[in-house]
């Protein structure tokens, strides 16, 4: 849950570092494409939503489940078992790590209840949880986020060719 | 109500959609030509793109290089392999980081939709493993990505 807020505030950080860019020449372009309104404004903005969407984490106990997610192994882990259910070994072979190693992994899932494990004779085989879903959910609504700011940008750089192809025109 | 669709398709696929308000050409111009290309292909804030090589021809390679100016930074490398003005590109690409990640082959559309434009980009990895590695690394920096590394689930 501590690595959880640690790593909230960590994006906190970097979001204020790349502020010190706002004199640099590519500010331009960010202001217009990040900061609709006023760059101030879209910095308290940006950080007003950071703080908003940590405190709603907190509130739906995902906290715990993001804190498991800050690993790449625990993400493609999941994103296995999203094909279905899987045993430890199956899990291990496309990491190339020992098996204690990926109990490992496997425990800090369980413990955040994003996945759970079935007993079949000797084997432990894992599956993903709803909780485990949810969470990749999340990732990937992160994800989309970054890809639309691309997107939103190139709207803007369309609607400047067009202008620029308009104003030529007699 | 957001006018990009992101999935995976069976195994190996990722399928993204988006409309713009301008015509294929617009749209296909700034998917080929480098001093359009580094005023959107960005990620987010901070982040600008010095270097961009882009060799829209079939055969052609590109290298875009990225930077937040403080001394972070990752690039990719990738050829054309098929370019039909202003319909369609066909390219491979992989992310340096700095060892290469496996070869994404990407198919990207654009289609009339009304005055504006249908894109559809479908992404090929080489393996379901690759895939979900990719998710792995892609939301590691989920906030930091640009299109180019995109990876979906479920």
């Amino acid at each position: 849950m501590i690595k959880a807020h640690a790593e909230f505030m960590e994006i906190g950080n970097r979001m204020q570092a790349r502020r010190s860019f706002e004199g640099s020449a590519i500010a331009a372009s960010v202001r217009s494409s990040i900061c609709r309104t006023r760059a101030g404004w879209g910095e308290i903005l940006l950080l007003t939503i950071n703080t908003y969407l940590y405190k709603l984490l907190v509130m739906h106990g995902l906290d715990a489940a993001f804190s498991a997610l800050a690993d790449p192994t625990r993400r493609a882990i999941l994103a296995r078992l999203a094909n279905g259910e899987a045993t430890v070994n199956e899990l291990a072979e496309p990491f190339e790590m020992t098996q204690p190693a990926i109990s490992q992994h496997l425990k800090v899932l369980e413990d955040a209840g994003l996945i759970v494990r079935r007993v079949e004779g000797t084997k432990r085989p894992r599956r993903l949880a709803k909780a485990g879903i949810e969470a990749m959910d999340q990732w990937l609504a992160m994800l989309r986020k970054a890809l639309e700011t691309n997107y939103e940008r190139l709207d803007e750089v369309l609607a400047g060719m067009e202008k620029h192809k308009k104003g030529k025109k007699p | 109500m957001s006018k990009m669709t992101l999935k995976t398709e069976g195994d190996t696929h990722v399928i993204v959609t988006r409309r713009f308000a301008a015509p294929p050409e617009a749209v296909y111009r700034a998917h080929t030509e480098p001093k359009l290309i580094q005023k959107w292909l960005l990620g987010p804030e901070g982040w600008t793109m010095p270097v961009c090589i882009n060799e829209a021809k079939a055969g052609g390679k590109f290298r875009y290089e990225w930077t937040n100016g403080k001394g972070g930074g990752f690039h990719i490398t990738g050829e054309y392999l098929e370019l039909e003005p202003y319909n369609r590109i066909v390219h491979v690409e992989r992310m340096h980081l700095p060892d290469p990640t496996p070869d994404n082959h990407i198919e990207t559309r654009f289609e009339a939709d009304g005055a504006g434009t249908l894109m559809t980009m479908r992404m090929t990895l080489p393996d379901g493993k690759t895939r979900a590695a990719m998710l792995g690394t892609g939301m590691e920096r989920g906030m930091e990505a640009s299109y180019v590394r995109l990876e979906g689930m479920l």
